[in-house]
């Protein structure tokens, strides 16, 4: 909502300043997105009369001016403007004026003593551009200041109003605002009703009775066609942000402007036998005044005459009716139309409408024929004409109940000491109907209210008539418990920190990604895909968080970053059957040197045993297991799943090489993902016995056909469960001489122990040929002497 | 034998020892000198030939001459161990500025951190954290919070949607649904979370973080409110002097709605909106609002995380350039 200061003050005038009235209303709830000056600050410029013009002897383009400016003698002004002409009135800067740009002084032009300047909008900060000076109307008065005649000491405000506030989408409306708040008084703009001429008007029924509980009309034939918009109400007009078109339109803008109620002109020779407000049939075809032509839906409200819809209701106007410069007779509307019958069909169609913004939110519908008796009065005062009776079409309108405030409750939600005179007084300035009825007020809003109507939104209203700036910021009061801290689960932060303590650095990608991505690393070729997406590359939802790592790599590595070591923790989005499946997962993605090139390390590109020892250290204290498996994102070779007990959590492999080469990559990055719920889950430690006797270690190196895993042999050797067999750990893999080209050998350091006694050799023995043995049976391994 | 014999084997041992430099070499001397055909040796088999009467005399001289080479050589022993310790700490003496090896250290995400301190200064009294999905139901994220179909408040959303039921979360607030669907008050919580809204600019990322607040309870009010946010405010910016404005708004969830202003500088910065729970939500999750109370409020992390570390392009936290989000580790 876009209004001038002065327009505002003609209805309401606080003794406030404009800062004070800005500052008033943001803290009212009508926020002021922008206030700013009709005009830059100038001085000594007034209104002339160019009564007398000559060439100037020495300059083709320059002109001798006598301009009277009111004072005994008119002033020499030479002048180089093309439009400037004799009987012209004009804007002179005199000398001593002080212009937004520079100060005007007794010149000589080409030989020519000069007493001032004539101007254009341009050079008073008014315009970017100008052809030339800025004539005014010939009844303008000599000598008058101009800012004073074109009322330039006024400030264009510009309000961020929120839906409830409909009531404040007019200047009486906010001036009704800022008298409650400032307890002055304000008035409607007072006006003569035309009289009524007898006169054929078209008959109007209301078929959709719930949905227009007033609809009510005036005709006003006999206009003058060719009657231009008073310079006044341009002014208004364009101060409000609206261009003029015609003297009826520009009186339709001006009422809605002035009341907020928004009104509709057809051009009465195009409408064809009797009115009827209707729901819209389904499927009918409707040309607006955009020349936009729409297919109605069965939940739309028209204006319609026998021949078919004609307007949408509360929204835009037909083409076929339309007033153009032909138009000498209207048909005026003013309706109430049910704010639920409205919303939403504006968006629906992509359209945003003045009318539509009003209705939608509500329109005051006790005011409905005062602003058609407004529009009526102006368009008869600017262009004639005779105006009919009112037809006016009622139905139930939105009742209003009284409300029950309580002060208590209000000092109880507020956490003010409020007390009941208080509240009634506040009450009075609110304009608000209402009985004190002893220990509460009941109270009944106002027609132009739709956001009042239980005894909170009262409250509210009390609040902000307190001011609230001045309500105390108060430490709550509560029952002083501790949380809840368990040790059977742990944050995803501590997931975090394990990769930030092994060198990586967190990032957050959005969770909408490129489609292609979701195609080629997923893979998934449905993936949950948004309506209205902002780009192509955020059309899907991610189902991996592989595709946000690549791009951040890709990002880096663009603005020459060597080696990129970045995680993310964030949800991916899987379709159900019924709903979403919304997992948090932890991913990682390693690229480049393993280290940043250091005097100390020889350089070495990651590989997937680097990355595997970061998420094994991420995962602890859950032992993971790592089992060959191919992901399409992968390398075939160097990719595993992830499992937890029995239950696959995640991946981990080297990125695969088609897509590294795709990516552009010089060496392959490698990448992890995992769930992020399994990890959590956590135990309380507990302690056990140490054992007093010396633990035994000994050796077993074996030989192995090349593509059995490594831990394929440990699982063997641990499934046999040996109580004294503490630990097996893998320690050395060796190919090469002495051992067949299929073949492998693998170490592993046995550690036994017993809390009972020292270990003999027959023992330690007899476990070293257990274990042997269940590897010659599974896997023929051969012991390697 | 006489003194000036004795004397001369002490001084000219004395001078041996001092002259070798190896270890080995030093051994030999003493042999020389202490060994089984040494110099001492020879002197104590000339004892016999003394007199009975003189040998004790002479036995104690040639003793204290031993004892003396003895002590020259363990003298000798002691400087030639501290010289090659001291030659071996020379020789390993490391270049300490040199960097050491392995890997460095990390970082979080600035938003990340910021979330870690809300986190924190909330659960100092007494809030939860709670959780809530981001592909939500249109019903949590509008219906249930008191904003139906058509609503004006809807188009101030700006909405993606998946299809006619889902769409991305606009804000946090349907936590506060989902929550007390299942929890009874008196209740605190904090939900933080991605929320994503169709607007991009350089205010604007189509996918940020906010954390919404609730508490419900039987006595608390919109002074309250104030308090908290002033408190968390004062302690997130580390400003004692820094204070809270709030301005009357609109939000269908809450009745009284504020907009909440902090003081920064010569002006005011928005940080976020609040209000007490609308009777209508409270409905909705079957809690009597007659007895209990509730504020809500939802702050926006990248504003804050903007604020406190001087950030002036929100598009940054999304750019994940290295080069940014190094300067938070």
């Amino acid at each position: 909502m876009k209004f001038s200061e002065l327009w505002l003050r003609s209805y309401v005038n606080p003794p406030i300043d404009s800062a004070e009235l800005s500052h008033l209303l943001t803290m009212a709830g009508l926020e002021v997105e922008a206030m700013e000056a009709v005009a830059p600050d100038f001085s000594g410029v007034v209104v002339g009369h160019v009564v007398a013009i000559a060439p100037h002897p020495d300059a083709d383009r320059l002109r001798v001016c006598q301009v009277d400016v009111g004072v005994d003698a008119p002033l020499q002004i030479v002048c180089g403007a093309p439009n400037v002409c004799l009987d012209a009135k004009v804007l002179c800067a005199m000398v001593g004026a002080k212009l937004p740009e520079f100060d005007i002084k007794k010149a000589k032009l080409r030989g020519i003593e000069s007493m001032g300047m004539l101007c254009s909008a341009r050079e008073l900060g008014m315009a970017q551009e100008s052809d030339g000076l800025l004539l005014l109307p010939s009844d303008a008065p000599i000598g008058i200041d101009v800012r004073e005649y074109l009322r330039l000491n006024d400030n264009l405000f510009t309000l961020k109003l929120t839906p409830n506030r409909s009531d404040c989408l007019s200047v009486t409306g906010i001036a009704r605002e800022v008298a409650a708040l400032t307890a002055t008084t304000w008035q409607l703009p007072v006006f003569d009703i035309v009289p009524v001429t007898a006169m054929d008007v078209p008959a109007v029924a209301v078929t959709a009775h719930d949905a227009c509980p007033r609809y009510s009309t005036q005709v006003i034939r006999g206009i003058n066609p060719d009657a231009l918009t008073p310079a006044w109400m341009v002014e208004c007009l364009t101060r409000s942000g609206l261009h003029a078109i015609s003297p009826v339109v520009d009186v339709a803008n001006y009422v809605l402007l002035e009341l907020g109620q928004p009104l509709h002109a057809f051009d009465l020779s195009k409408l064809h036998g009797s009115i009827n407000v209707r729901m819209a049939h389904a499927g009918e075809m409707l040309t607006l005044l955009n020349e936009q032509t729409i297919q109605l839906d069965s939940d739309m409200l028209v204006i319609a005459d026998d021949l078919g819809a004609q307007a949408l209701a509360g929204i835009m106007g037909g083409a076929a009716t339309a007033v153009d410069s032909a138009t000498t007779s209207v048909l005026l509307e003013s309706a109430f139309f049910q704010p639920d019958m409205i919303a939403g069909r504006a968006r629906r169609l992509n359209l945003s409408t003045d009318a539509a913004h009003r209705f939608e939110r509500g329109v005051d519908f006790a005011q409905t024929n005062y602003a058609l008796a407004r529009a009526t009065q102006l368009i008869v005062a600017i262009c004639g004409g005779k105006a009919s009776a009112v037809t006016e079409v009622q139905n139930q309108l939105p009742t209003r109940v009284a409300i029950t405030l309580r002060p208590a409750r209000a000092v109880k939600v507020l956490g003010i000491a409020l007390t009941h005179e208080q509240v009634g007084a506040l009450l009075q300035r609110a304009q608000f109907d209402c009985v004190d009825a002893g220990d509460v007020y009941h109270v009944t809003p106002p027609s132009y209210r739709f956001d009042l109507t239980i005894e909170v939104d009262l409250i509210e209203e009390l609040a902000r008539l307190y001011g609230y700036e001045n309500i105390p910021a108060v430490p709550p009061v509560a029952a002083l418990n501790m949380l809840p801290s368990t040790e059977l689960s742990r944050s995803v932060d501590s997931l975090r920190h394990a990769l930030v303590g092994r060198d990586y650095q967190e990032v957050i990608t959005y969770g909408f990604v490129d489609a292609t991505w979701e195609a080629d690393l997923a893979p998934n070729s449905a993936p949950v895909a948004l309506k209205n997406p902002i780009a192509s590359q955020m059309s899907v939802m991610r189902s991996t968080l592989m595709g946000g790592l690549l791009d951040v790599l890709q990002t880096n590595l663009n603005r020459r970053q060597t080696r990129v070591r970045i995680m993310e923790v964030g949800h991916c989005y899987l379709a159900q059957q019924v709903g979403y499946d919304q997992p948090l997962r932890i991913a990682g993605l390693v690229y480049g040197d393993v280290q940043p090139e250091q005097w100390g390390v020889a350089a070495r590109v990651v590989d997937f045993y680097d990355v595997k020892a970061d998420v094994v250290a991420m995962c602890m204290p859950h032992n993971v297991r790592f089992v060959a498996a191919t992901h399409s994102a992968l390398h075939p070779g160097q990719s595993a799943a992830v499992y937890l007990g029995a239950t696959q959590i995640g991946w981990l492999g080297t990125l695969h090489p088609a897509l590294v080469q795709k990516q552009g990559l010089s060496t392959a990055p490698v990448l992890f993902e995992l769930a992020v719920a399994p990890l959590l889950a956590t135990s309380v430690p507990k302690h056990g016995e140490i054992s007093r006797f010396q633990a035994v270690r000994r050796d077993l190196a074996v030989i192995v056909t090349q593509n059995l895993t490594a831990e394929s042999l440990l699982e063997e050797m641990l499934s046999a469960k040996i109580a004294t067999v503490t630990d097996i750990t893998l320690f050395d893999i060796y190919r090469g001489k002495g051992i067949d080209s299929d073949k492998k050998s693998l170490a592993f350091r046995v550690l036994m122990q017993d809390n009972q006694k020292t270990l003999t050799d027959t023992e330690v023995d007899a476990v070293m040929a257990q274990l042997m043995m269940l590897l010659q049976q599974k896997f023929n391994a051969q012991l390697r002497s | 034998m006489s003194m000036e014999n004795l004397e001369q084997i002490v001084a000219s041992a004395a001078q041996d020892f001092a002259a070798v430099t190896q270890t080995a070499e030093l051994e030999q001397v003493k042999a020389r000198y202490l060994g089984k055909t040494g110099l001492m040796t020879e002197q104590m088999k000339l004892l016999g030939k003394l007199p009975a009467d003189q040998r004790p005399a002479a036995g104690s001289l040639i003793n204290q001459a031993k004892e003396q080479i003895q002590a020259a050589l363990e003298s000798r022993r002691a400087a030639m161990r501290e010289a090659e310790l001291a030659e071996k700490l020379a020789a390993e003496t490391l270049d300490v500025t040199l960097p050491g090896r392995g890997l460095a250290v990390g970082g979080l995400h600035p938003v990340t951190r910021t979330l870690a301190r809300i986190e924190t200064l909330f659960r100092s009294i007494g809030f939860d954290v709670a959780q809530g999905p981001e592909i939500e139901t249109d019903f949590y994220n509008f219906t249930a919070l008191n904003i139906p179909d058509n609503h004006p408040a809807r188009a101030m959303h700006d909405t993606f949607y998946v299809n006619a039921d889902y769409l991305l979360r606009t804000h946090t607030s349907p936590v506060q649904i989902r929550y007390m669907e299942n929890n009874a008050p008196p209740l605190k919580i904090i939900a933080p979370g991605r929320v994503y809204r169709v607007d991009s600019d350089a205010t604007h990322s189509p996918m940020f973080h906010q954390v919404e607040g609730l508490w419900v309870g039987e006595d608390v009010n919109f002074a309250n409110l104030k308090g908290v946010i002033q408190d968390f405010l004062q302690r997130f910016f580390e400003r004692d002097d820094l204070q809270v404005r709030f301005r009357p708004s609109f939000f269908p969830f809450t009745e009284p709605s504020a907009e909440m202003d902090m003081s920064w500088g010569d002006g005011w910065l928005e940080i976020g909106g609040c209000g007490m729970v609308h009777p209508n939500v409270l409905k909705h999750v079957h809690i009597d609002s007659e007895k209990y109370l509730g504020f809500a409020f939802g702050l926006g992390v990248e504003r804050l995380a903007m604020l406190r570390y001087g950030v002036d392009d929100l598009r940054l936290f999304f750019s994940n350039d290295l080069r940014f989000l190094k300067q938070f580790n």
